[in-house]
C-alpha cells in the first residue's frame, strides 16, 4: 500500500503549517486551537507544541467529538450507533479565532458538524480549517485554509492517516477499497 | 446479534451498540452493554455544562413518556434529557388520559404507537407492564420503573455516580440496605453490580427480604453492622409507609433504630464511603438527616447524573430503532 | 344399534383388564368385553393396533362458565372440548353468575347440557350461599336437583366452622365437599409462588404453605366429621405431605392434581415468554421439587386423580400486565396428550394407573357412574392413540377460549375417538378410525 507520507514528512508538513499560522494570524494572542476527534486532536496538540517553540506562547488546545451532530446519524438502516466520545473544550470559544484541525478533508461533512458544535459553544471571532491531507470530491461548499498536503483521489480509494499517539505508526497510506463508516 | 457489535476500523469510526431494541432491565445486558452505556454518558454529561445545552442528536425523534405513576424526578429528567438530544417529547399522565376511562395498557400503547413515535418511556405499577408493552408495540421501549420488578436507568445512574467517585465497580463492596422485597431499585442494582464484580451486601428485616435472594449472588443479613463494615459504598432504599399495614415491621421509629442509617452507624463503613439514595428521601426513617447532608453524601449528584445516564440510553436505542424486532 | 370395537388394548384396571379384548355395546350399554366375541349382527369398528379402548374420562375440575360468563365458555363449547379431549363427562363448578347455589341455576345447567348432547355435564354446587362464606347452601336441594358435590371453589370455605358444617351436612348425603385450598390471609394480593422466579420478575408470591394449611385443615375437619374431603387442584409438595399423613391415618381424603402442575415449574413464568399472562393460575405454578412431588404422588397412589382445572378466560381478559390478567388456563384438551406424554410414555405410570387417574377415581369420589366397562354399565369409553404424534395449537382449540400455554408443544399420544352411551362422539380426523 502505498505511503503518501512517512513520518519525516508528516513533521516537516507540520513545523510548516504552524509558522503559516503565525504568519497569517499575525502573532497567536488570540487563537485556539480544537481537534476533531480523534486524530485531529493529536494534530493540535501537536501544532500547538509547534506555535510554543516558535512564539513562547501556549495556544489553548480542546478536543471536540462530532459524533452528535452528523448528518448520518439515526439514518443507518442496519448498524449500530457510533460510539461517542467526551467533548473538551476547558476555556471560552468567545472572542478567539479557533483553528479546527482535522486528519483528512473529503466530503466536508465532518467540518460542517463540527462548525454546527462551535457554533453551539460561543460566538468566535472567526474558524479557520487546517487539515493534515485534502483528498478532493467535496459534497459541501467547504474549504481548507491550511493544508498539509493534497491529495487527489478517485471515490474507490481510502486515506489512512496513522499517528504515533493513538496507531504506534507515523505514515499516511492511500489503499484501494472504500473506507468503513460513512465519510469525513 | 449474538453480543454487542464492535467494528474498529478507524478508531473515529468506532462503533458499539446494544443487542436488544428495548431496555427492559438490566438482568437483559451483558456487562459489556453496561459499560457502553456508562462510557456514552461520560460524553453526555459534558453537554450539561455547555452554554448551548443541545445536541441534534435526535432531532425530529419523537418519545412519548408514557407515566402511570406520579413522578417528578424520574419524568422530568427523563424530559431534559430528551430534550438536550433535540428530541420532541410528549408526556402522557394516566390521570389525565384515556387511562381512567379504563382503557388497557396495550390499547393505550396501540393508540400512541399510530401516530409513530420513535420510543416510549414507560412507567408502571405492575411488574411486567414494559415486556407486556414490548410485545404490543414496535417502538422502542424504555423502562423507566415497573411494579416491582426493575427501575434499570436509576441503577445505571448509580453505577455512574460510583464509578465517577470510585474510578470502577469490581472490587468495593456495596451495602444496600431498605425495603429490598418490594423495591425495583435494588433488583436492577443487583443485577448490575453483581454483573460488574462489586460484592453486594444488602440489609433489611427478614419480612422485607424476598426468597431465594442468596440466588441473586448476594450476601443478605439483617445485622446492619455487619452490612455496612468496611464498606465503599452504602445504598439506601426508601421505606414505603404503607408497608406498616403489612406487618412488615412495627413502626418507623423502630425501623429507625435497628436499620437507619446514622453517624454512628456509617463510622464502621471505609472513611471514604459515599451515601447514596434514589430518592424521595424520609429523613429520619431511613437515612438521618445528617448524614444525608453530609460530606459523603452524593445524592445530588445521583440525580444529575440521571439526566446524562438516559441522554446515553435515549442515543444508544433511537438508532436501532430499525434493528430486528427482539422480544 | 350394536357396535362391535375390535382389536383394541382394553384396559378396564377396574376389571382387571389389560389384554387385547373385543368390546360390545348395544345401543348405550356395555354388553360385554372378552377375547374374540362373536359378531352376531353387530358393525363391526376394527381398532387399530396399539389403540387403548378404556372406560371413559372423567373430568371432575372444570369450569363452564354458564351462566353469566358466556363470552369465555359455554356448557356447549366446553362439552364439545370435553369430548375432543376424550372425556365423556365433567363435573363443572358453581362459581357462575349467578352461582349454583341453588336448583334453578342446577336445572338451567344440566339443560342446557342435555340440548348440547355432548359430554355428561355433573354440576357441583356450592357450599354457601353466592359462595360468600356466610350461610350454607340448600345443599339438599342442590343434591336433588342433580349436583353431586359441594365446593365454594375460586376461594377456601371463609370459615373452619363452616367447612366442618357443610361437611357434617353433605356427610348426610354420601357428597365430598371439594375445596380449593388456601389460607387467605398468607395469599394476599399474591400472584405467583413465592420463590427465586416470583422474586426476580418482582411478583408477589403465595407460598406452598399457604396451600398446605388449607389442606391441613379439611384434614382435620374430615376426620372430626367422618365425611370426605377433597384436595382441588394440589400443587404443593407440603400439601401432599398432608395428604398422605391423613390417608395413613385413615382420614377421608382423596385429591387431584392438574396437568400444568405436573408439567410446568415457575420457571415458564420468565421463559420461553415472560410474564406470559398465561402462565398465570391459582394455586399457581411451583417450583421443581413441588412439580417432582406431584409426579411422585401420582406414581405410588397418594394422588386419587387428574383434574384440569379446566378455566377458560376470553383474549382480551389476559392481555393485560400479569397483575391484572385472571388466573386460569383451559385444560380440556391437552390434559391426554400431557399425561400421555410426561406420565406414561415418560415412565412414571403404566395405563392402568392412568385410567384410575382420570375415571376410576373421579367416578367414585363424585358418586357417579363410569370408572369401568363392566357389562350392563354405559357405554362411555375413551379410545386413545399412544404413539399419535400430537402438535397443540391454541387457534384450534373447540373451547371458545384459547388461554393455554402449551400452544405449539409437540407431545406424543393423544385422543382418537371418545364414545359417549356408545355414541362417537369425537373421532381424530389424524388417527381415524371408522365406525359404522
Amino acid at each position: 500500500m502505498p505511503v503518501v507520507m512517512d513520518a519525516d514528512r508528516i513533521a516537516r508538513t507540520l513545523t510548516r503549517i504552524a509558522h503559516e499560522i503565525v504568519e497569517r494570524n499575525r502573532g497567536v494572542e488570540d487563537l485556539a486551537l480544537v481537534g476533531v476527534r480523534t486524530r485531529g486532536v493529536h494534530l493540535a496538540r501537536r501544532l500547538a507544541r509547534s506555535l510554543r517553540e516558535i512564539t513562547g506562547h501556549d495556544v489553548p488546545t480542546g478536543a471536540l467529538d462530532i459524533t452528535l451532530y452528523r448528518d448520518d446519524l439515526m439514518r443507518h438502516t442496519v448498524g449500530p450507533q457510533p460510539l461517542v466520545r467526551r467533548t473538551e473544550i476547558p476555556f471560552s470559544i468567545d472572542n478567539r479565532k479557533i483553528l479546527l484541525v482535522d486528519d483528512v478533508l473529503y466530503t466536508g461533512r465532518t467540518t460542517r458538524a463540527a462548525l454546527d458544535a462551535l457554533i453551539d459553544f460561543g460566538r468566535p471571532l472567526g474558524i479557520q480549517l487546517i487539515v493534515l491531507v485534502d483528498r478532493g470530491h467535496r459534497e459541501l461548499p467547504i474549504k481548507a485554509d491550511y493544508v498539509g498536503k493534497n491529495l487527489p483521489t478517485s471515490a474507490e480509494e481510502s486515506v489512512q492517516v496513522r499517528l504515533q499517539e493513538s496507531d504506534d505508526r507515523e505514515e499516511v497510506i492511500l489503499s484501494a477499497g472504500a473506507e468503513e463508516g460513512g465519510a469525513a | 446479534m449474538s453480543g454487542p457489535v464492535i467494528a474498529r476500523v478507524d478508531e473515529t469510526l468506532a462503533v458499539t451498540s446494544l443487542r436488544s431494541k428495548n431496555l427492559l432491565g438490566i438482568a437483559d445486558l451483558a456487562p459489556e452493554e453496561i459499560s457502553l452505556i456508562l462510557d456514552t454518558a461520560e460524553a453526555m454529561k459534558e453537554i450539561g455544562s455547555r452554554p448551548i445545552k443541545k445536541v441534534p442528536a435526535l432531532r425530529g425523534k419523537t418519545v412519548v413518556n408514557l407515566f402511570y405513576e406520579p413522578s417528578t424526578r424520574t419524568r422530568t429528567s427523563f424530559e431534559i434529557a430528551e430534550k438536550r438530544l433535540s428530541a420532541d417529547t410528549l408526556n402522557i399522565a394516566s390521570v389525565s388520559s384515556s387511562v381512567v376511562k379504563g382503557e388497557t395498557l396495550a390499547d393505550t400503547a396501540l393508540n400512541i404507537e399510530a401516530m409513530q413515535p420513535d420510543m416510549i418511556v414507560l412507567r408502571h405499577p405492575s411488574s411486567g407492564a414494559c415486556h407486556l408493552l414490548s410485545r404490543v408495540c414496535r417502538s422502542a421501549i424504555i423502562n423507566a420503573g415497573d411494579g416491582m420488578h426493575e427501575h434499570p436507568t436509576q441503577a445505571l445512574l448509580d453505577a455512574f455516580t460510583i464509578r465517577e467517585r470510585k474510578k470502577q465497580l469490581a472490587g468495593l463492596k456495596v451495602a444496600i440496605v431498605g425495603d429490598l422485597l418490594h423495591s425495583r431499585v435494588l433488583r436492577s442494582n443487583i443485577h448490575l453490580l453483581t454483573k460488574m464484580g462489586a460484592d453486594v451486601w444488602v440489609c433489611g428485616p427478614p419480612t422485607l427480604i424476598p426468597t431465594d435472594i442468596a440466588r441473586f449472588g448476594v450476601h443478605a443479613t439483617s445485622a446492619i453492622d455487619e452490612a455496612v463494615a468496611d464498606a465503599d459504598v452504602v445504598m439506601l432504599l426508601r421505606i414505603q409507609l404503607e408497608r406498616m399495614e403489612g406487618a412488615f415491621f412495627p413502626s418507623l421509629r423502630e425501623y429507625f433504630n435497628v436499620f437507619g442509617m446514622t453517624e454512628a452507624r456509617l463510622r464502621r463503613a471505609k472513611p471514604d464511603a459515599i451515601i447514596m439514595h434514589p430518592g424521595p428521601m424520609n429523613r429520619g426513617v431511613e437515612i438521618a438527616s445528617e448524614v444525608a447532608d453530609g460530606p459523603y453524601s452524593v445524592i445530588l449528584d445521583q440525580v444529575a447524573n440521571g439526566v446524562a445516564v438516559r441522554m446515553a440510553v435515549l442515543y444508544l436505542l433511537a438508532g436501532g430503532a430499525e434493528h430486528e424486532t427482539a422480544t | 344399534m350394536k357396535r362391535l370395537l375390535k382389536g383394541g388394548r382394553v384396559v378396564d384396571p377396574a376389571n382387571g383388564i389389560d389384554a387385547v379384548h373385543d368390546v360390545l355395546i348395544d345401543d348405550d350399554r356395555i354388553v360385554a368385553v372378552g377375547r374374540d366375541l362373536p359378531v352376531d349382527g353387530a358393525a363391526v369398528v376394527d381398532i387399530p393396533p396399539g389403540f387403548i379402548v378404556c372406560p371413559g374420562f372423567i373430568d371432575m375440575h372444570v369450569h363452564l362458565r354458564e351462566p353469566g360468563q358466556e363470552h369465555k365458555e359455554t356448557v356447549a363449547s366446553g362439552a364439545a372440548a370435553a369430548v375432543a379431549g376424550g372425556f365423556t363427562a365433567v363435573a363443572c363448578m358453581p362459581n357462575t353468575t349467578p352461582v349454583n347455589d341453588d336448583a334453578n341455576v342446577t336445572a338451567y345447567i344440566l339443560a342446557k347440557a342435555a340440548e348440547a348432547g355432548l359430554a355428561r355435564v355433573y354440576p357441583i354446587g356450592a357450599v354457601s350461599r353466592g359462595s360468600a362464606g356466610e350461610l350454607l347452601a340448600d345443599i339438599a336441594e342442590l343434591k336433588e336437583a342433580g349436583c353431586v358435590a359441594i365446593t365454594d371453589d375460586g376461594h377456601p370455605v371463609a370459615t373452619a366452622l363452616l367447612l366442618r358444617r357443610a361437611m357434617e351436612y353433605a356427610g348426610m348425603f354420601g357428597m365430598a365437599v371439594i375445596e380449593h385450598c388456601e389460607d387467605s390471609s398468607l395469599k394476599g394480593d399474591g400472584v405467583a409462588h413465592e420463590g427465586y422466579q416470583a422474586a426476580m420478575l418482582g411478583l408477589r408470591g403465595m407460598p406452598g404453605a399457604c396451600e398446605a394449611l388449607g389442606v391441613e385443615r379439611g384434614v382435620l375437619l374430615s376426620e372430626l366429621t367422618g365425611s370426605a374431603f377433597h384436595v382441588a387442584h394440589m400443587s404443593a409438595r407440603a400439601s401432599l405431605r398432608a395428604v398422605r399423613k391423613g390417608k395413613e391415618a385413615g382420614v377421608r381424603v382423596t385429591c387431584e392434581v392438574t396437568p400444568h402442575h405436573f408439567t410446568l415449574t415457575d420457571e415458564s413464568l420468565a421463559v420461553p415468554i415472560p410474564y406470559d399472562t398465561n402462565v398465570k393460575m391459582n394455586p399457581p405454578l411451583r417450583e421443581a421439587a413441588d412439580r417432582d412431588a406431584m409426579l411422585s404422588g401420582i406414581a405410588d397412589g397418594s394422588v386419587d386423580a387428574i383434574a384440569t382445572d379446566h378455566a377458560p378466560h376470553h383474549y382480551d381478559e389476559k392481555k393485560v400486565e400479569f397483575d391484572r390478567a385472571p388466573f386460569g388456563i383451559v385444560g380440556l384438551e391437552t390434559a391426554v396428550s400431557l399425561a400421555l406424554d410426561r406420565l406414561v410414555h415418560a415412565g412414571v405410570i403404566r395405563l392402568p394407573r392412568l385410567v384410575e387417574l382420570l375415571s376410576v377415581n373421579p367416578a367414585r369420589i363424585l358418586g357417579v357412574a363410569g370408572g369401568s366397562l363392566s357389562p350392563g354399565t354405559l357405554a362411555d369409553v375413551t379410545i386413545l392413540a399412544p404413539d399419535l404424534h400430537v402438535r397443540i395449537e391454541a387457534n384450534r382449540l373447540r373451547s371458545r377460549s384459547k388461554n393455554t400455554p402449551f400452544d405449539g408443544w409437540q407431545l406424543r399420544g393423544g385422543v382418537a375417538a371418545t364414545l359417549v352411551g356408545g355414541r362417537p362422539l369425537f373421532i381424530n380426523a389424524e388417527a381415524p378410525i371408522a365406525f359404522g
